[in-house]
Order: structure tokens, then sequence, then C-alpha cells
């Protein structure tokens, strides 16, 4: 019963689900109801041994029991409770009180003063503990009711000087779910000892047991979280507990301290030994940095957490974190970092280290050092040198929290966190770059950095690669050697590497874009041009030489001094570049060359408003069609799809929009052409053919409906509500086109029906909307649903399509923000002319890779079809480990496709595409009706389909049959 | 007895420890109950067939598993270089290391063993080298902690050294880097990969000398690791012999290794080198890059000496050392910086490689002592290992910032820690209810006073309630009870008086059972309070006050009350 309820609790969050079970349930009630409780009573009596009876509640307790009945079934238990000697019972009974009074719709006030009479004779402890436990499940079922709360934590009192750590731990935990702090003055006036809950919870922070301190401190925590303000002394008792013995409660007090710094950061606390007052803050951050080398992993681990989140530090003992005064006997040692900013910045670069190059300078005072800081030194340095490599995550994770908020500390850690790219784990690596990746926009890096970071591109693992591709796209590099030593590596990482070929090309885009003056002078070297002799024409094919180009072209977007240094090839070069990798070479002002589009206007904002007013003013063109004549409205809409089409491809930020938009017009156009077909005025057996045309149009039309619902994101209700609107004119002219070319009435007559429930459905799903349809179909149709309801089909097919003809075209309104998912395969690139052999019946593993743009929900939504030339398709759903996400909106798709077959004769292609899946139901909103419902919405929420969103590509394969 | 080292610097008698400080005569079983070991460094564990067999000792010898395994591995080496290269005579034998380490009994970690009745120890992970471990010992109550070399931050194959808070009387720590803090291990680490991979690049050959066990097996992951993650094909060898043997035994050593090896060796076994392979000597003249491990570690002798003197004239070539050279060693010279050196026969070669140094050293630096004496939280701290002058140093901030007690004798010389020795003894339980059900609130770390009798009986401590002491003893119970005459002015009768008395304790003791009985006395828990009227002197009355000794409290409370007087304005 328990994993029923639990499940119960969960279905509160779809409520469609969960009617359907209350409805099951009532159902059963009266079946059932009579024996439940009358059943488990006899079950009981019967019971001769207390291992009987405590077979008979397991299996009890296996069974659901509705909220009706509850009452009587808590009543049996008590009865027997008191009756029962074995505190095994007892204490089942105890549980099966706790697990009743969960279930919903059954208050649980009226077993309170059982439990609570009971507990008061209970001699056993375990039994106790369980009791308060059912307490607790019952207060926190009535949060609302004062008196309850109040004598709840009254009896939690009463029994916190209990022997056993188990009762005083759930006494603890009733106090910290149910007590309250707030002492108004009413309660002071009735005379009702209002308990101070914090000092009681507080009292036992000094408790014997260590579970019982670590429940008080989470009792603590649990005040805090439900919104009581903790008092600040708290903070000097929880201080005292981290040097607690046991971890739990280390790790509990840090937590602790770590709420109380945020709720009083500003308040001043002395210093021990001396006479100096510190933030309290400042103080905490202290401590748990302390915490940071302590004993067990699992406080470190937390105390590295929480230090990321103490942003209010002030920015002194922020770079404490970094230091760690290094000596060699007795005497000051500079740190690596320090002498390699130092030989950076004395010019001296990469000298190699000599023998007692790090010979130590000045004498130390003996006195001064402090070899145990009681701040924060040094903690990120032993955090990041940890031996548990989750400490070592964690402690990345608050570096990157701390520097995104703090730019000085930003520059501070960058040597830190370059050093963490040579960690042993892959992942502690991986999260280092992307950290750095985070706060790169207050950084720039020396060279020496930079070095370092570049070494990494030679990993064998793509993940890393890319993510430091990623890091350079956003990088600040401070000289022209950095950018060239940057290149170079980039090539040799293209030449080891040959798949991350885009990867490296997009990263040098970004880095050309960012650097034009750096990339200056470098030009002359890049493309080995020579002021007198005309050099080599390099291969156009050569990976490595586009990529050079690629940076050279970003770079002479915003240089417009760069292209003088070109020579003629070049020109040639990038008039072929712009047009087979535009994405990734920007148009330039060529000197004699006019170029279209940047003969426009440079500047990007004056360059966005015509074209927007443009999509705005097309857009409204159209819905004037409705008083134009069909040809002319034909036109209209053939032409505005056009010009949207092109207007996408133009502007790429407008691209999703006018895609939206030029499929609701193409629906539309869709629909007119289908309204105008010959058949409407014929009679009905002689065109039993040219239906095809209006059928045909009428599935496309639900096609794109799905399209417009599913492969945007970013569409909101209202656009939904026309996007149903339309597919419900697309299955009238379904409906309407059956009705004309089939015979006879009886598959009609569930048609009609079905269609009638669909336009109900639509009314209750939308019924806020409604309001905004003025004049269109679905408006008329509900006019018209009393006379439909009782007409016979005939009669609603020729309401339906005088309807469909007469109702206005709907104004789609345009959403704020709208991207078309989009999928594009990169491997396999489909170009082989080599078959894949393999062995018929047995399996090969093709690689695929491919990224995604603007899907929400990737793991759940996007399949792989894979479809043999002999027609079989195979749907693969990758797994969720899959796919990464490299930035906000895009992901990308890492996986491996098993294909097999039986043998063929000669090798064949099989087609390779990504399908976005989808479910009407997940989008559907939550509808006040749902309440009261009484019909089952079964018929529209579980449409599921496809979309398939990418090219497909063709792989060559060939089973060859096995030899023997 | 913690150790058996060797000392590497001298070729006499005094290379092994004066066993004779322990007995003059008489065989050292009878005044060892066990000798512990901690690693196997041969200052560690040098002596040991020295000590058990031709000195003479049949104790049992602990030591971790890897230690075991290692251990005679290394004395045997020590052995032969000691005899056969050298021609020592009077040393021990093959046989004798075999027989020394039957004696060895192997415990694992965090496991505690009985040695005899008293005596207990226990195991806890160091670092530093493979099964390095640091003892606990103990006694009753008393505990001695026994570091042996340790390490506290991790390295590529070993963990960092742990220890839980234990608080024994006395921590001994090895105080090698007493006045040292070391810069982050990864800078050298990136340094040292750097290095190699450069000039590998460039086609160079990499000369690393190094001693056999240790650092050598953190080095060769270093460099295994950045060749699979980098990708690289150039050749890694590693000159055989010795690291063979005990590579096998990392290996199958795999717990007390560090947690990224622990967690990847069902995929792979990371001592299951992939680009390491054994060197052979016809592959120096080999062309093309290389990497060459080659012992031993300070060129001076052996094979790397060999490869360094068929390298050192290009210098595309590098040698790293990875460790302190001795004065006088080809390692020294060329680290000071000569370029010219004297080989024997007069040859003079001219070194063109570079020369680098980088320290790989696995001793807890000044700021790790400190993190594990905070750990530990031991009475006092005991510094060996090391120098005195940077242990004068290290005591002084032991002392000053943790508030402990620290020594640093020298040697010979004897420490005598005072100790607080406590006695456990046992209390009924009846009587720790008892105890309980009168405490209001738990108060953990205050002392309560508590009223019971202790019995003591053959060296056995018990606490019991009185009652049941006396039954089991078998006495009677003698009553003693105090009476004190109070003097009290009052002109009224015996009776008003004690009425007077009466509701004057009533108001004062709320919390006591006060009662009037009727033969006109008054009663306060088992307080009899009595008045009577001398004869001679009607004005005062006489209050007799009798308690017996267990109100004592109480009783002493109500005199001094009553002597104060009754209030005046009584109704």
């Amino acid at each position: 019963m328990a994993a029923h309820l639990k499940k119960r609790v969960y279905e509160e969050f779809t409520k469609v689900v969960q009617q359907q079970q209350e409805e099951i349930a009532t159902k059963k009630l009266r079946l059932t109801k009579p024996s439940k409780s009358a059943a488990l009573h006899i079950d009981l009596c019967k019971a001769t041994s207390p291992a009987d009876a405590l077979q008979y509640l397991l299996q009890f307790a296996r069974k659901p029991v509705e909220a009706e009945s509850v009452e009587g079934v808590v009543r049996i238990l008590l009865e027997h409770y008191y009756k029962e000697n074995d505190p095994s019972v007892r204490l089942k009974i105890a549980s099966l009180l706790g697990l009743l009074s969960k279930t919903t719709g059954f208050s649980p006030d009226c077993i309170m003063d059982d439990a609570i009479n009971i507990l008061q004779n209970e001699k056993s402890h375990q039994v106790l503990a369980q009791l308060l436990d059912t307490l607790l499940a019952i207060g926190t079922k009535l949060p609302e009711n004062q008196a309850i709360q109040m004598r709840l934590v009254d009896v939690a009192c009463q029994h916190l000087t209990d022997t056993s750590h188990g009762v005083r731990n759930k006494c603890l935990q009733l106090l910290g779910n149910l007590g309250s702090l707030e002492k108004s003055i009413t309660k002071d006036a009735e005379g009702l000892a209002t308990r101070d809950v914090q000092k009681i919870i507080g009292d036992y922070f000094s408790d014997q047991d260590p579970r019982v301190r670590t429940a008080a401190i989470k009792a603590m925590l649990q005040l805090h979280e439900r919104g009581l303000k903790l008092h600040q002394t708290i903070y000097n008792q929880a201080c005292k507990l981290l040097s607690d013995d046991y971890e739990q409660v280390r790790s509990a007090a840090v937590q602790l301290i770590w709420v109380v710094s945020q709720l009083y950061p500003e308040s001043i606390v002395p210093i021990p030994s001396s006479n100096e007052e510190i933030r309290l803050v400042d103080d905490a951050f202290g401590k748990i940095c302390h915490m940071v080398s302590d004993g067990s992993w699992v406080v470190r681990v937390q105390a590295a957490k929480l230090l990321g989140s103490m942003e209010q530090v002030s920015s002194h003992f922020l770079e404490q974190t970094l230091d760690k005064k290094l000596m060699s006997d007795l005497r000051r040692k500079r740190t690596a970092h320090e002498r390699a900013k130092e030989l950076y910045s004395s010019g001296e670069f990469s000298s190699g280290r000599k023998w007692g190059d790090d010979a130590p300078k000045e004498e130390v005072d003996t006195g001064a050092v402090n070899l145990i800081e009681s701040g924060a030194c040094g903690a990120f340095v032993h955090g990041l040198e940890d031996e548990m490599y989750e400490v070592r995550i964690a402690a990345v994770e608050a570096l990157c929290m701390l520097a995104q908020s703090s730019p000085s500390f930003a520059e501070k850690c960058l040597d830190f966190l370059v050093d963490m790219f040579n960690d042993e784990i892959e992942e502690v690596r991986l999260q280092s770059i992307h950290t750095m990746r985070k706060i790169s926009n207050n950084i720039t890096l020396r060279e020496d950095q930079l070095d370092t970071v570049l070494a990494v591109l030679e990993d064998s693992s793509r993940d890393i690669r890319e993510a430091l591709h990623e890091l350079l796209c956003c990088t600040n590099v401070s000289t022209k050697e950095g950018i060239h030593l940057a290149l170079v590596e980039l090539l040799k990482n293209l030449t080891k590497y040959p798949t991350d070929r885009d990867s490296i090309w997009k990263c040098l885009k970004f880095l050309g874009s960012r650097h034009p003056t750096l990339v200056l002078p470098l030009v002359p070297e890049l493309l080995s041009t020579h002021p007198f002799f005309d050099t080599a024409e390099p291969d156009m094919d050569d990976p490595a030489y586009i990529a050079v180009l690629v940076l050279i072209f970003n770079a002479a977007k915003t240089c417009p001094t760069m292209p003088a240094l070109f020579s003629d090839h070049t020109f040639r070069h990038y008039a072929y570049l712009r047009d087979s990798l535009s994405h990734l070479v920007p148009a330039l002002r060529l000197p004699g060359r006019k170029l279209v589009s940047s003969a426009v206007s440079p500047s990007i904002i004056s360059q966005e408003d015509p074209s927007q007013q443009f999509l705005q003013q097309s857009l409204e063109r159209v819905y004037t069609l409705q008083h134009l004549d069909p040809q002319g409205a034909q036109e209209l809409l053939e032409f505005t799809i056009r010009d949207l089409q092109r207007l996408g491809e133009l502007q790429s930020e407008l691209a999703g929009v006018a895609d939206f938009s030029a499929t609701y017009l193409r629906c539309q156009l869709l629909l007119i052409k289908a309204l105008q077909e010959k058949l409407w005025n014929v009679a009905a057996p002689l065109y039993l053919k040219q239906s095809d045309l209006a059928s045909a149009a009428a599935k496309q039309i639900m096609e794109e409906t799905y399209k417009m619902e599913f492969m945007y994101s970013g569409v909101e209700n209202k656009q939904v509500v026309i996007i149903h609107h339309m597919r419900l004119q697309a299955k009238a002219l379904q409906l309407i086109v059956t009705a004309r070319t089939t015979r006879g009435l009886d598959p009609l007559f569930g048609m009609c029906e079905k269609f009638l429930q669909e336009v109900d459905f639509f009314q209750r799903y939308f019924i806020t909307d409604l309001p905004h349809l003025q004049d269109s179909f679905v408006d008329k149709l509900l006019d018209l649903m009393p006379r439909l309801m009782t007409s016979k089909p005939a009669e609603v097919v020729k309401i339906l399509q005088t309807t469909l003809r007469q109702s206005a075209f709907l104004h789609l309104p345009l959403p704020e923000q709208i991207h078309k998912a989009s999928a594009t395969i990169i491997e396999p690139a489909g170009e082989s002319d080599n078959p894949l052999r393999f062995t018929s019946g047995l399996v090969v593993a093709l690689d695929v890779d491919a990224t995604l743009e603007h899907v929400q929900d990737p793991q759940n939504t996007v399949k792989i079809q894979v479809l043999y030339p002999d027609g079989q398709a195979q749907l693969i759903h990758p797994k969720p480990a899959d796919f990464r996400n490299p930035g906000p909106g895009r992901h990308r798709l890492i996986t491996q496709v098993y294909l097999s077959h039986t043998a063929w004769t000669e090798p064949c292609q099989v087609e390779v595409r990504l399908l976005l899946s989808y479910n009407s139901s997940a989008r559907i909103p939550k509808c006040p009706w749902m309440e009261g419902g009484e019909v089952s919405p079964q018929v529209e929420t579980s449409i599921e389909g496809t979309i398939p969103f990418s090219k497909p590509v063709k792989v060559y394969i060939m089973p060859k049959p096995a030899r023997r | 007895m913690l150790d058996c080292g060797m000392h590497m610097g001298f070729n006499d008698d005094r290379r092994f420890p004066d066993f004779s400080y322990i007995t003059q005569n008489g065989r050292l079983t009878d005044f060892l109950d066990c000798v512990i070991i901690s690693h196997f460094h041969l200052d560690h564990c040098g002596a040991l067939p020295y000590f058990s067999e031709m000195v003479g000792y049949d104790g049992p010898i602990y030591m971790t598993h890897p230690t075991q395994a290692i251990c005679p591995i290394l004395l045997e080496d020590y052995r032969k270089i000691a005899v056969d290269k050298k021609g020592e005579a009077n040393f021990f034998t093959s046989q004798m290391i075999k027989d020394c380490m039957k004696k060895v009994v192997a415990v694992h970690l965090h496991q505690t063993v009985q040695v005899d009745d008293e005596l207990e120890i226990k195991a806890y992970y160091a670092g530093h080298v493979l099964g390095a471990a640091m003892f606990q010992i103990k006694v009753g109550s008393e505990s001695v902690v026994y570091t042996g070399d340790y390490n506290m931050t991790p390295d590529r194959h070993l963990g960092a050294a742990w220890i839980d808070k234990c608080r024994p009387n006395l921590l001994i720590t090895e105080s090698t880097y007493a006045t040292t803090i070391r810069d982050s291990k990864r800078c050298r680490e990136r340094d040292f990969l750097k290095k190699v991979h450069e000039t590998v690049e460039r086609g160079g050959k990499v000369l690393i000398p190094v001693f056999a066990l240790g650092r050598a097996q953190e080095l060769c992951i270093l460099l295994e690791t950045f060749w699979e993650r980098m990708n690289l094909k150039v050749p890694i060898y590693f000159s055989t012999g010795l690291t063979e043997k005990a590579n096998h035994y990392y290996k199958l050593f795999i717990p007390w290794t560090n947690q990224k090896i622990r967690k990847t060796f069902v995929q792979r076994n990371m001592f299951e080198f992939k680009h390491i392979k054994a060197f052979d000597r016809a592959f120096a003249d080999n062309p093309g890059p290389m990497v060459v491990f080659a012992t031993p570690g300070m060129l001076h002798a052996g094979q790397s000496l060999q490869i360094f003197r068929k390298w050192a004239g290009n210098e595309k070539n590098m040698v790293i050392m990875p460790g302190y050279c001795v004065q006088g060693t080809v390692g020294h010279k060329i680290l000071s910086g000569q370029r010219k050196l004297e080989m024997e026969g007069r040859q003079v070669l001219e070194v063109k490689m570079q020369v680098e140094y980088m320290s790989f050293s696995a001793h807890a630096d000044a700021k790790g002592i400190m993190q594990l004496v905070g750990q530990a939280e031991p009475e006092s701290v005991l510094l060996v290992h090391g120098e005195a002058k940077k242990m004068e140093f290290l005591k002084q901030k032991i002392e000053q910032e943790l508030r402990v007690s620290c020594y640093m004798p020298a040697n010979g010389e004897t420490v005598t820690l005072p100790t607080s020795l406590s006695i456990p003894v046992g209390i009924s339980l009846g009587l720790l209810k008892q105890e309980m059900a009168q405490g209001l609130l738990p108060e953990a770390k205050k002392p309560r006073l508590l009223h019971g009798t202790l019995i003591m009986k053959d060296s056995n401590f018990r606490l019991v309630s009185s009652e049941q002491a006396l039954k089991e003893l078998g006495l009677a119970e003698h009553q003693l009870r105090f009476t004190c005459r109070v003097h009290l002015h009052d002109t009224r009768k015996e009776q008003e008086t004690a009425l007077r008395v009466y509701s004057h304790l009533k108001s004062i003791l709320k919390d006591h059972c006060v009662q009037h009985l009727p033969d006109g006395s008054v009663t306060v828990e088992s307080i009899l309070i009595q008045a009577a009227a001398p004869s001679e002197d009607p004005g005062t009355k006489v209050l007799l006050v009798s308690w017996t000794y267990q109100d004592e409290e109480l009783g002493s409370f109500l005199t001094s009350l009553l002597k104060k007087g009754l209030p005046q304005a009584l109704s």
C-alpha cells in the first residue's frame, strides 16, 4: 500500500490520470467497502500469534485503501493496538496508521487524539518512535490547523527526554516540521505556554548521541526551509559542532552555518583571542573554508559546494582562498604561478627551469608564519588538490560561481583552473574547461596560460577537445603570438583528429572576429605571401588552409585594411568559400567587388527593422484576403509564402517566425484550394477519384499543424489555439470528403460522432480563448451545435460544408521568440562510395553525430530512423547519455546505431534520419473543467507521431552472406 | 619497536641501529612484544634481518601486505650490492632474509590486531609509498600513534594519509619537511609532462634516472596516462630488473592505490602499462625519439649512467632528475651546472643535452604535518625523522597553534611523558538508570555528581548503589544521624513555634514535602524538627533538627536557614 499511496501523491501533478484513478476507486468501493475493514477485523481476530497478526497486516498493507473506508480501518487498527502485547505488531499498526493518514481525501484529525493517547501509554521505544512518525504524518497533512500543531509540538517536547535516540530523533523531526516561531499576542494572552522551538532544538545540539545531534541540526534546517527566521545565537552553537567527532554532525553543521551566514551576512562577530571583529559572512566563510581540509570527504564535498554560493563575502577573504605561502627551509619561496608570471613579464619566456631556480629568496620571520591559518587561506588550493574527485569537482564548481560574481577573483583563479586541465579524471578536466568558458568574459589569457590550455587540444577525448574549442571561441587573447600559437595548435589538432574539422572552423571564426587587430600583422605569414614573388596557390580543399582563411576573413570583417594584403587567389577563394561555407565566412566589402548583402547596410539594428516590418506588412496583407476572390486569394497566399521563405533564408533571426507563418499560410492555401475543387459541385458518385486532391490536402494540413505545434520552441497558447483550429478545419474537410466518396451511412455515423466530440473537446480546452475566435469556423459551429447534435450525418456534412466556406481566416498572432527545431547529421556524411561490409545476421555499428537546435527535451523526443531498401524501417531511441548540451538551445547527439540485415547481392543504400516524436497530450493546457469533468478525454490525448526534421543521409552498406 | 632501518651514509657498524640500547645481555625477544615496520624503504626496514637473525629476535614482526611482499626484494637487492659488489663480509645472507620474513605477520588497514593480552595495534593508510602505514599502538586507555613516513597530498598512484580522531596520548611523526610548504603538485606535473612532450616532439630522447620503487611508478603512471590522453606513439622504456617484480606487486595491491586507479582497474589496471616496455641495452642507439626510465637515480653507476654517456652529446636530448642527488654523483654535478665531466679513464664528456630538475617527493610538508596532528588530536607530539634545527621551528609552531606539548629528543635521549591514566569503572545498570531518571537535561560534556559505593575487588572496579553494596558485602546498614540545636527567641508556646516553623519552611521549600505531624514536630522529607522549651529561659525555644547522613545537604541548609530566625511578621 505504501507504493500505492506514494504513487497517488505523485499523481496529484497530472490531474487527468488522478481523476481516472478516483473513478476506478469509486467503482471498486461499492464492492469492497463493507468487506474491507471487516475482513481485516476478522483476520486480526483469527490471528493466534503475533507473527500471524504481522503477516495479516503485511498482506493488508499491500492493497490500497479508499479514502472513504480509511476511517473504519483506522478504528479497527486502533482497537487491535490496545489489545496487542507484542511490540512488533504494535509497530506495524503504528506505521500503518501513518500511511493511512496520508491518504488523499481523508482528514486525519479524528485519529490524532487516539494516537496521542496511545503514545502516552506506550513503553517500547521503537513503537514510540513510530507513533511520533505517524503524528508527523498527521501534522504535515493538516498544516493550517494551529491548535493541532501546538499540541503535537507539546507532545514532542514531552518525549524529548526519552532515553532512546530514535525517539529523540523523531521528536526533533516533529519539532522541525511543525514547530512555529510566531509568538502571537493572542496565544500569550491565552496563557498557552508558547515554546521557543529554536531554543529547545538548540539544546539538543549537545546531546550525547551523534544521531540526535544530527537530527537537531536537520530540524533547525527544516525550520529554516519552512521560512522561519533562525536566531543569530545559533551561529555560535553551530560553530562548536564543526569540531564534532562524527562526520554527519559536521556535515549538517556546515550547512547550518551557511544558512545563518546567508541570513545575517552583515552582523558583526568578534574574533576569539583578539579584539577585532569581522562580518559574520566572512567569519562563516573562513570556517567553511577550514572544513575543506576536514578528515571526512563527505564533509569536504559539502563545504566546497557551499563555498560557491557565498557571494557576499569580502574580496579580501575570497582571494585568501587561493593563497598559500610557500617556504623552503624557512625561506619564502615563490609559487610556480608567480614565477611563470614574472618570467612572462620580464619577456623571457619558457627558458626552462634550472636546478635551484626555485631557490628560496628572503628569510621568513619564524614568528610570523602561521601554519594553520584561521581563515580562508588556501581553501581552494586544498580543495583542488584533494584525493577524491568529488571534492575537486565541487571545488571547481564553487570556483566558477565565485568567479562569475567577482572579476578580480576570476583573474586570480585562472592559474588554478588552468592547472585543473591536467587532472587525472576526465570529468574534472571537462568541468574545469566549462567553468573557464563561463568566466571567460572576465579574463584575458596570458600567453603561458594559453600555452597550457592549448596543450589539452591533443587530448584523445572528443568531449574535452570540443569543450576546449568552445572555450577558445569566447576567450580573449592578449598578443598576436597568442593568436598564432592558438592557430598552430588548432591546425595540429586538425591533422591529428580530422573529425574535429567543423568545430575547429567555428572556433577560428570567433577567434578571428574577436581579435581583428591581432590577426592583421599575421596575415602575410599566414597566407605565405611575398612582397616580390608570387607564391604557389594553396590547395582549396585542404581543411587546414580553409581554417586559416576562416580566421582571416572573419578578422577582415571589422578590419578594412586587411583585404589589401590578400593576393589574387585569396579573393577567388573568398568567393568560393562565401558560397560553400556561408555560415563561417562573413560578407566582406572587397575593393572592386559588388556584394549584395553587405551593400545594404552595415549596421545590424537598422537592418533588422525593415525586415521585421516587411514581415508584418506581408502578413497583414494576407489577412485581407477574405475580401478577395478565390483566385486572387490563392495568388496572394502563394506570393506571401514565397516571400516569407526567402526572408527566412536571408534573415536567420527571423527564420523561425517566417517559417512558422509560412506554414500556417500554406495550410490556409491548401484549405482554400481544396474547397475550390470542382467535386463539390458535382453529384457525389461521379467523383470518387478526384477527391484525392481534397483528402490529400486534409491530410497534409494535419501534418503541417502537428509540425507547427511540436517543431517550434516558444509556441504560446494563443498560437496553439489557432493551430488546433486549423486542424479542426482539416478534420471537417476530411469528414466532408469521406461523406462525398463513401456510400453507406454506417462509417459516416461514427465519424460524425467523433468529429462532434472533437469540437466539444476543442471548446473545453480553449474555453478562455473562444472570444478571440470571432467569426471563425469553430465559432459558427458552436452556434449550430445544438442543431448538429440532433441532425443526421448527411445534414451535419452539409452544415459543415457551408460553415467551412463561410468562416473567416484567423489571424495568427506572432510569438515573441520562436525557433524551428532543426537537426543536421554531421556523420555519416553520406559521401562514401565504399560500402560498409558486414556479415549478414550480425550487427554493424554506425557512428552517428548530429547537432540539434532548439529541441526541447531531446532525450525523450529525438529518435533515429533507419530505412532499409526493402522498405523496412527501424526506429532507434538513443541513450540519454548520448546527448550533450554544449550551449543554450543546442544539443549534440553522438551515438551508435546498430544495423543488421539479411544478406544482399550487392551493396545498397540505407537512409538514416532523425525524427522528432510528439505526444499531443503533452502540450494540452490544463483547464479548470478537468476538476468536475465527467467525460474521459481519451479521444485526442494520446495521439503520437513523429516528424522527420533532418535531411536523410544515405549510407552505403553491404551485408555479406556468412561464410561457412 | 617501531621500524628497524639502516643508515644509507655509513658502511661500518653505524649503519645498523645499536640494539644494546634495548638490552645489554639476554635475548631481545624478552624485551620486545613486537616489531612494527611502517613501510618498505630501507631506512625503515633495512636492518630487519640483522636484527632478527644476527642479533636474535623471535617475536612477531608486523607489517602491511604490500610491505611484506616488496620488503624482501629490496633487502635482497641491498644485500647483493653490499656483498657482491662491495665484497663485505659478516653481512646477512639470503637465507636470513627468508627466515626473517617468516616471522612477519601481515595486517590489513584498520584491522585491530591483539598482540598480547594488553597490547593492540591498528594500521592507517599513510600514502608515501605502496603499503605505507601509520600504526596506532594501544594499551588499556593509553595509546601512541606512529606515523612512519606519510604524505598528506595525493599523487598519481597513491591517496593521502588519513587518520581518525583517535586522540592518542602521543603522536610520533616524521618531520622531513618541517620547514617547507610546498607548491601544488599539478604545476610540477605539468612542467614535467610539457618538457618531456616538447623534447619528444623535437625528436629528442629523454632520460629519467630513477630508483626502482616508489617515484618510478608514479612517473610511469603520469607518462602512461599522458601518452594515452594525447595519443602519442613514441616508445617509453623502463630498464628491467627489480622494477618488473615490483610492478607486479603494484598491480596486485590495487586497494592501496588512489581513487582513480581503484575505480578504473576493472576496465584496465593502470599498472599494466600499454606504452611502457622493457628496455634493452641495444635500444639506446636506436634513432628517433624515446623516453627511458633507468636506474639508479643519481647517475652514479649502472644503466642510467651508460645511457647518459651515449646521449649527453646531443642538444636535442634531455635528462630529467626527479629527485635529490648526493654530492659527488654525476647527477649532482650536472644539476649544479657543470658542462664538462671527467669520466674514468680521463675522458672528458661534454654535456650538451638539457638538464632539468623536478622534485617529486612524497613526504608531508609542514602544513600536512599540522593537518595530521589536527586530525588525530593527540595530547602530545614527538618529532622524529628530521633535522634538529627544522624540528625546532615546527615544535614551536605546534605548541603555539595547536596548544599541544611537543618533544624532539636527540638520538639516545629518553622522553618521559606524564599521562593521566583513566581507570575504567563498571557501573551497575540500576544505579545508572536511577541517575538518568533524575537528570533533566542531557548535558554530554558536563561532569555530574553521583552517589554510590565503589567496590574494589581483584583489580576490578565497580560502582553500585549503597544498598546493593551492603547486600553484597553482607553488612548491616548503620544509620548516621546528625542532630543540631537551634535557639530561637520566641515567647510563645512550643506548639505555636512549631506551627510558625512549619509555615515558614512551607513558604520557602516549595519543592519539598513539608509536613506538620500531630505530635507537634515538623518534617521536611526525612528531616525531623522538634521544638522544645528549655526550662531555664521561657523566652527562647530550642529547635531540635535531626537528619540522616544521606540528607546532609538539605539538613545543613535547613539549620542555616533556621539560625537566621523566623520572620517577625507572621499572622
